[in-house]
């Protein structure tokens, strides 16, 4: 008889829905949160494959800054529309009227405040686990994060007292108040994320391939012209063929030049690409070495 | 490097003491692999830099969180990945300070492969014996000895040979668990990069395989079709759907395979309960498969409507398997608070869990002298022999037949921090 293994993304993906399933299965309020990005897309098609012909056994959220491509925004809600599911949106902008977001300037990204939003919307709606995309492989302080990650009742994430996980017990208990992130992907790469996709003929936002658009190379970046991030004096708009390799707040997400227009060819691009996903897309992770650990700390995603 | 979509996964984990190059061998697997992303790499360019090295210093590729960045030690256990065309590989990287057997049981739980590091001018430590110990105590059957640094000793065969000797000598005085573990020899220098991806030129004396080919041929496969179906559920799926006819009665039970093999029309049974029936379909999502194999996660129907709820095991109906209210158990305490044996505990096995009481301690291991020790607490990093009494039964096998369903975590009822990891020996 002949041995049977299972491919890696076979393996990826039963161990995704397992971990799905021990969420749905332990948790008493869970929530998943869902962005748009090709990260939340693979963790819809993993909570397809894992619960229907059933509902999913909780609600989609997407925390929002306010600034979003209008392409990223109709493709989410269409997206939610198919699927029959329910989303919360959580914004960025209510909590700067209620006042608990203070920005310092006025075009200060707003990534960074996601992490209010959340802990309001988790606290408002008592959630007990939000499911994400993150991928220990994104980057350096990732690479220790556990697969059901404890947070306490500040949404803080403290690495030094982080519950051992052992084979594939996922120990997912809280108290009130505390909760858990869940990630279902952490083990796969940005390379997996692509394979997945072609496999699965997942449809991602426009954005994601290929097209024209006005930009500014600003420093190494490559900055998009928006009403959020206009071009300053003297700097020159080009319109070049770009790609997004992430889909976030507009004014921390840069594209990079490309003429990949199909997920083949983004494949092989990202086969041959010598630059990380955050290094070269999210502006605002550079700034310093431990810059994601700070925020994480802070109860970011 | 375009990776093909048939490869599977592999997961090691790398154990050694300080210094013995843990670092530098995983940062030369992801450097010679071409893992590492230029970014990632003028980082550590410039951390060099700053520390005053002047060559690339490929330890700083593993070198994890900020605040072991400031003690300048790694303190948890870290996952790094790289893929060839064959392969997908997942390293846990154990490190070897205070907390090395906490650590080295989290990262070797999940590992097929155990790499052991040992400095070629230092040959056996003590730490050797301890990482072999644990290795096998953990059930990795795969154990791969790698002789670091042979560049210090003038690549000297007779000095490698010496260390093959001295370790097979040891380790086949260790009995933990399992001692069927394949054990393999390996020279190289990750400094230099020999025998890790490339051969080099130093070391023409040694055939065998590098590294990366070692990694690339090991066959973890088990022989599945010889071991006992063990389907524990997870999820209970019931749409009640009164709008569509087909999904007003679905009853899909979920979960993955932990081993055996499962296919549609098998007869099977129910446990604790022991209702029959048999298997109408099997599905992954949508799509409808004849056979699952381990590891995969399905949705199932089943002939009868018989009541199953998670946590609830499905074997073949031919099995002889039965629950169990205590068994003895090795167990790695994790947490800082000792154990106390007056205490009730939650067991997290499989999708299910029971309060439990320790009966007896038996006897703790001494990891660095692997003697036997009376005890009557245990401590983080302490392993020792324990009997459990249990609330409810539990389907279980010996771990060293099954590592899914011989394995357990020990939860604390008030903190809910898992406190302690366990494998079962036996049951009574
Ligand atoms: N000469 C030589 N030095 C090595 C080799 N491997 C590691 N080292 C050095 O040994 C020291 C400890 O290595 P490191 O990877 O940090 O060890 P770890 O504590 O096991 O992670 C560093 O100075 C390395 O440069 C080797 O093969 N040859």
């Amino acid at each position: 008889m002949v041995t049977k293994t299972l491919t890696h993304l076979d393996w990826l993906e039963s161990e995704a829905i397992h971990i799905m399933r021990e969420v749905a299965g332990q948790c008493s309020n869970p929530v998943l949160l869902f962005s748009g990005g090709k990260d939340s897309l693979c963790l819809l098609r993993i909570a397809e494959k894992a619960f229907r012909p059933g509902r999913f056994p909780f609600p989609l959220m997407h925390v929002d800054t306010g600034h979003n491509y209008p392409e990223v925004i109709q493709f989410r809600d269409r997206k939610v529309n198919e699927l029959g599911e329910r989303l919360i949106v959580a914004s960025v902008e209510e909590s700067m009227q209620r006042g608990t977001v203070v920005l310092k300037t006025p075009d200060e990204p707003r990534n960074k405040y996601q992490s209010i939003t959340l802990l309001e919307a988790i606290e408002k709606y008592q959630f007990d686990c939000c499911i994400g995309g993150a991928r220990r492989d994104e980057e350096k302080a990732r690479a220790k994060e556990r697969i059901m990650s404890f947070r306490d009742e500040f949404g803080q994430w403290d690495p030094k007292n982080q519950r051992p996980e052992l084979w594939d017990l996922y120990n997912a208990r809280v108290h009130k108040g505390e909760n858990i992130r869940a990630f279902p992907i952490s083990n796969w790469t940005e390379m997996d994320v692509w394979q997945y996709i072609e496999r699965e003929k997942l449809e991602l936002p426009e954005i994601y391939y290929a097209h024209n658009r006005d930009v500014i190379k600003r420093g190494g970046a490559i900055v998009p012209v928006t009403e959020f991030t206009p071009a300053k004096a003297g700097e020159k708009v080009e319109n070049l063929t770009v790609r997004f390799r992430t889909v976030g707040d507009i004014t921390c997400t840069a594209p990079v030049l490309s003429d990949a227009d199909t997920v083949e060819k983004i494949i092989f691009e990202t086969a041959a690409t010598i630059i990380s996903e955050r290094g070269e897309t999210r502006l605002d992770d550079q700034m310093s070495e431990a810059s994601m650990e700070q925020r994480k700390k802070e109860g970011y995603f | 490097m375009i990776e093909k979509n048939n490869n599977s996964v592999l997961r090691f984990m790398t154990c050694g003491s300080v210094d013995d190059g843990k670092s530098t061998l995983i940062g030369r697997l992801l450097f010679d692999t071409k893992t590492i992303l230029t970014d990632t790499l003028s980082q550590i360019e410039k951390t060099s830099q700053k520390r005053g090295m002047t060559a690339l210093d490929l330890s700083l590729i593993t070198d994890g969180l900020q605040a072991e960045r400031e003690q300048g030690i790694t303190i948890d256990v870290a996952y790094r990945y790289f893929s060839t065309g064959t392969r997908k590989y997942i390293i846990a990287d154990a490190p070897g300070h205070e907390q090395y057997t906490r650590n080295m049981v989290t990262a070797a739980s999940t590992a097929q492969v155990a790499i052991i590091l040992i400095d070629a001018r230092k040959g056996i430590l003590t730490q050797t014996k301890r990482h072999t110990f644990l290795t096998k105590l953990v059930g990795i059957k795969h154990i791969l000895v790698a002789v670091n640094k042979m560049d210090l000793v003038d690549y000297d065969e007779s000095q490698f040979t010496k260390i093959c000797n001295d370790y097979k000598e040891f380790s086949q005085a260790i009995k933990a668990n399992n001692n069927q573990a394949k054990i393999d020899f390996l020279p190289m220098s990750a400094l230099v990069g020999d025998m890790i991806v490339d051969r080099g030129n130093k070391l023409n004396w040694y055939q065998g395989p590098t590294l990366l080919e070692y990694l690339e041929k090991v066959d973890v496969t088990e022989l599945d079709e010889h071991s006992a179906l063990r389907f524990p559920v997870q999820y209970v799926c019931r749409p009640q759907d009164s709008s569509n006819k087909d999904l007003h009665d679905f009853r899909g039970f979920m979960g993955r395979i932990e081993s055996g093999l499962l296919k549609v029309r098998d007869q099977i049974k129910v446990l604790p309960s022991g209702h029959q029936s048999s298997v109408k379909d099997i599905r992954i999502g949508e799509m409808k498969i004849d056979e699952a194999i381990p590891e995969q996660s399905i949705t199932i129907t089943l002939d009868d409507e018989i009541d199953i709820s998670r946590g609830d095991m499905i074997v073949h109906d031919n099995d002889t398997v039965q629950s169990v209210k205590s068994f003895k158990s090795m167990i790695c305490w994790l947490s800082e608070t000792s154990l106390n044996p007056g205490r009730a505990y939650l067991i997290m096995h499989t999708t299910r869990s029971s309060k439990a009481k320790i009966s007896q301690i038996c006897h703790k291991v001494n990891v660095n002298t692997l003697a036997h020790e009376d005890a009557n607490e245990l401590q983080t990093n302490d392993i020792a022999e324990v009997t459990f009494k249990l609330a409810q039964p539990l389907i279980v096998d010996q771990y060293e037949q099954n590592r899914s369903t011989g394995a357990f975590i020990l939860v604390d009822e008030s903190t809910y921090h898992t406190v302690a990891a366990g494998m079962i020996l036996s049951m009574e």
